[in-house]
């Protein structure tokens, strides 16, 4: 049952949420062991949350648009008294005594937080397989990645224990996973969603986004969450859009740009995907072209030197003085490389090195003060794009899900699995991964549409039409 | 010898630079921190915009340019910065390129005056309270968050005087803008100097940067130290090192507590959690037509109020610097002489705990009574003591006191009996000795505890002689 569905039966009082509340906890106990999907559920929390909206609408009052929704929550989101790790060890343990924004305004709609979600290590990753909890397994074939980092988020919906849950995407870690999930997932202008509680990888490029089987939860749901939050400096003005009411809009008229550097490389079925997509649109009334953007092949290389470098900086407060891990040492420093020794993977030591160097005096100017120029020469090849287009299609990743250990050791072909996504956290612009076709081996694959800041309504739109085009949603 | 000071000062907001935490000096440790300020995962500052309009008033004060800026994070490890890294602003400040008048006349160029946080405070255990050999370290993070403005002048300075002439100057400021309470003794307004020397028209020579000046003398006193101990080592066919020094206030001296070997790499970039500021016009309007008169002037206008009279610089700067400049207008508007005025502002006012509970107008009316003469000095003072203390109506306090002048009828009287009671000293003062004069006001004024005016006794002795 969708999202929407769950919370029009709870509002009308057909159905519990603690009825619904308790199918979750049943589902989660039944394939949490083998897929490693939530490294942590409150289950006496959940039920009393879903007894309080139960009793709201007892009341007579309308605990709102998710009213007894469960949500997965990646567990990079700050959860008052609820552990968040960010699939490290450094921070085993820890609890929050804040709420994030996002998830306050979650349960201000009424939904019913069940539980954190596995990770790539501090967002670092796109298999989940570099969480220290161990990796997660895709529900649709558990010898393959769900993708990464929000795999577990991804994989907590495609195994129906949560319609619908949050993911973070720094470099494409809501849409890559809900590719090779087979699911809808969207990551926002920057801005639209406050980063209030979301534990920072790369604070200019990271952004809250939700995962569902359907365009309709998906836009539901960040309709919830997005909107102006003073607590966060960069959180964009105004008020959430209204993305539900525009599901239907369609895409009569729209100028579509097929762009060849986000399908370059792909595998076939993925081209096959994307071309398929396109003729849905333009049955729909859009106009399609081919468009060519070549300075977006400098994304990743731009990405590697931005993340990290921002990431070494975030990830310093991680040294035992205050909370989570601590390993003794004779003094503060060695306390500090003790701790961190101990406290992170390879993956994250990898990017903090990287980052350190990126930023350090005789380099900043080669590495990061370069790839800031390339970050603004995307913006601003981005913008011409949009001149003669309304929205952008091209695919979410090369290749459906792979096998669980296939790329883990070799971190440059892990890299390029991002290499379609990256751009749109660049240029801050949106961005939305749809289910459409499948690959070799019988997987879902994604195809994404991109828009330009704050068009949402127009992705969510377009989106629905490609839904639709696909033939029956979650099927 | 070539100064060049760094000037830190805590602003004066009622919350952090970037959380909603109580900017308060002396709470219990740790009791005035949140996510934000404790650095916690997830959490995110928000720029205090009273930060902003009290560095923008310090800006004007020193006739910067206040523009857009951009705030970074410095990048290094330690325990009392709890993010590890700092957000300051590196090559965008707010404020730069002004300059600070001091009161010898001479002009000191203003670098810029930029805003950042402060770290928490930590305090080490065992050793000998650095940290390397603690036994153990505490942190309080009440501190950290709290707004700095950091000020840096240009190595204009040449003299250890003129270097405590400019952070005196420059506290007298800060306070004035309403910006700082400039208490170097509670940390709020921290120097740092940097000195070398040169031979006249030389380039500059390498300079030692001296922490811990906790005082306008230890400033005066470091810097005439370290440049001596620098031509010293000169002479010596020695070379300075660039490091960071620390001055022993007991001992009189520096000793080195970092070489600069490398210099340290802070990884400055871009904070991406703010965004950049661009200070509202309205806003530096408002601020610029709500800043009073600088110190400069104001000494100027004290000055001037003495018609021509001579005040000591001291008293100007104590008056201007604990704020007195009103009191001093209101006795002067009651025709009490305006040195008068000053000096008793600057001594029985302008003290550690500033002037306390008295108003203007009391401060005036004291004043008033003692040049009138129905207060002698000793008697104003013991009022004025009373009303920074207490506060309270000055005719009150006279009446309670027993310092309200006697009537005419009661000191006649009382003068007679002094006759009565030593009538061979009388005796001797009707024959001309003068000096008896003043035993028998010293008489009086034991009979009468005091009460009596000195100057009415002396009259009517000379009447009745």
């Amino acid at each position: 049952m969708s999202a929407l569905e769950i919370a029009t039966r709870v509002r009308s009082g057909e159905r519990s949420a603690v009825s619904v509340a308790e199918e979750t906890l049943t589902a989660i106990a039944a394939r949490n062991a083998d897929l490693n999907v939530f490294v942590h559920v409150e289950r006496e929390q959940v039920l009393e949350r879903a007894a309080a909206v139960d009793a709201e609408v007892a009341a007579g009052r309308d605990p709102g648009i998710l009213a007894g929704v469960p949500v997965g929550l990646k567990d990079n989101l700050c959860q008052t008294g609820v552990p968040t790790t960010c699939g490290s060890r450094i921070l085993a343990g820890w609890r929050p005594p804040y709420t994030a924004t996002a998830v306050e305004r979650l349960l201000a709609a009424g939904a019913v937080p069940v539980g954190k979600t596995n990770m790539d290590e501090f967002a670092m990753g796109s298999s989940t397989e570099t969480s220290a909890y161990g990796p997660t397994r895709n529900p649709l074939d558990p010898t393959r990645v769900p993708g990464g980092s929000s795999g577990g988020s991804a994989a907590a919906v495609a195994a129906g224990m949560v319609p619908v849950s949050l993911g973070s995407d720094t470099g494409g870690s809501i849409r890559q996973p809900a590719a090779l999930c087979g699911l809808v997932g969207i990551k926002p202008t920057y801005g639209l969603v406050s980063r209030y509680g979301l534990v920072a990888f790369a604070s200019s490029l990271d952004q809250i986004g939700p995962l569902a089987h359907t365009v309709a939860d998906a836009a539901a749901t960040l309709e919830a969450i997005a909107g102006h939050d003073p607590r966060d400096s960069t959180s964009l003005p105004g008020p959430a859009p209204a993305l539900v009411a525009h599901l239907d809009e369609g895409v009569a008229g729209r100028r579509i740009g097929i762009v060849r550097e986000l399908v370059d490389g792909a595998d076939p079925e993925v081209l096959a995907a994307v071309e398929a997509a396109a003729e849905v649109l333009a049955a729909a009334g859009a106009t399609l072209s081919e468009v060519s953007i070549p300075e977006l092949r400098l994304g990743l290389s731009a990405y590697y030197l931005i993340a990290p470098a921002e990431a070494s900086s975030n990830l310093a407060r991680y040294d035992g003085v205050r909370f989570g891990l601590r390993v003794a040492g004779s003094d503060v420093t060695e306390m500090y490389v003790a701790t961190r020794t101990a406290g992170f993977g390879p993956e994250v030591k990898r990017r903090i090195m990287l980052g350190t160097y990126a930023l350090s005096a005789g380099y900043y100017d080669a590495y990061y003060g370069q790839a800031l120029k390339v970050r603004t020469v995307m913006i601003e090849a981005f913008a011409r794009a949009y001149a003669n287009a309304d929205l952008l299609l091209g695919a979410t990743a090369p290749t459906e899900a792979f096998a669980l250990g296939a790329k883990v050791s070799d971190p440059m072909s892990m890299y390029l699995s991002d290499v379609f996504t990256i751009p749109t956290n660049l240029s801050g612009h949106a961005a939305i991964s749809v289910p459409f076709g499948s690959g070799a081996s019988g997987l879902p694959l994604g195809v994404q549409l991109l828009g330009p800041a704050r068009s949402e309504e127009r992705l969510v739109a377009a989106a629905a039409v490609v839904e639709a085009g696909r033939g029956v949603p979650g099927a | 010898m070539v100064v060049g000071l760094e000037v830190h000062t805590e602003l004066l907001t009622a919350s952090k630079m970037f959380c909603g935490c109580a900017n308060a000096f002396g709470a219990e440790p740790n009791t005035q921190v949140c996510p934000v300020c404790l650095g916690l995962p997830g959490s995110l500052p928000v720029l205090n915009a009273r930060a902003v309009e009290l560095a923008v008033a310090i800006g004007m004060a020193l006739h910067c340019r206040v523009g857009p800026s951009t705030f970074h994070r410095k990048n290094y490890f330690y325990p009392d910065m709890p993010k590890d890294f700092q957000i300051s602003q590196y090559d965008r400040p707010i404020n730069e390129g002004g300059y600070l008048e001091l009161s010898d006349g001479s002009r000191v160029g203003i670098v810029r005056a930029h805003l950042e946080e402060d770290t928490g405070k930590s305090t080490h255990l065992g050793g000998t309270g650095r940290m390397h050999d603690a036994e153990r370290s505490l942190v309080d993070y009440n501190r950290a968050g709290v707004p700095l403005v950091e000020i840096v002048s240009e190595p204009d300075i040449s003299s250890p005087e003129q270097a405590r002439l400019y952070a005196a100057e420059l506290r007298a400021v800060l306070v004035a803008t309403g910006a700082s309470d400039g208490r170097m003794e509670e940390g709020s307004m921290r120097v740092d100097a940097n000195v070398s020397v040169r031979l006249p028209g030389a380039p500059l020579g390498t300079r030692c940067e001296i922490k811990n000046l906790n005082s306008l003398r230890s400033l005066q006193r470091a810097v005439a130290y370290e440049a001596d101990r620098q031509v010293e080592l000169i002479l010596a066919g020695g070379r300075v090192r660039q490091e960071t020094r620390h001055w022993d206030e007991a001992s009189g001296e520096t000793s080195t507590m970092r070489i600069k070997e490398e210099a340290e790499d802070y990884r400055y970039f871009r904070e991406p959690d703010l965004t950049e500021l661009v200070p509202d016009p309205a806003m530096i309007a408002r601020i610029r037509d709500g800043l009073g008169p600088m110190p400069a002037e104001r000494r100027a206008a004290l000055a001037g109020l003495a018609r021509g009279a001579a005040v000591p610089g001291d008293v100007l700067d104590a008056v201007v610097g604990a704020g007195l400049d009103g009191f001093v207008e209101a006795a002067v508007a009651r025709d009490v002489d305006a040195a008068v005025a000053l000096s008793r502002a600057a001594n029985e006012l302008a003290g550690l705990d500033g002037p306390g509970q008295v108003r203007p107008d009391a401060f005036a009316e004291v004043l008033a009574r003692e040049a009138a003469g129905t207060l002698s000095a000793t008697q104003a003072k013991a009022v004025l003591a009373e009303l920074v203390r207490d506060g309270g109506d000055v005719a009150q306090i006279v009446e309670r006191r027993g310092f309200a002048p006697m009537s005419a009828d009661d000191l006649s009287a009382s003068v007679s009996r002094a006759l009565a009671e030593h009538p061979a000293e009388w005796a001797r003062y009707r024959a001309g000795e003068d000096r008896l004069a003043q035993f028998f006001v010293g008489v009086v004024m034991k009979a009468t505890r005091g009460r009596a005016n000195g100057q009415q006794v002396l009259a009517e002795l000379e009447l009745r002689r």
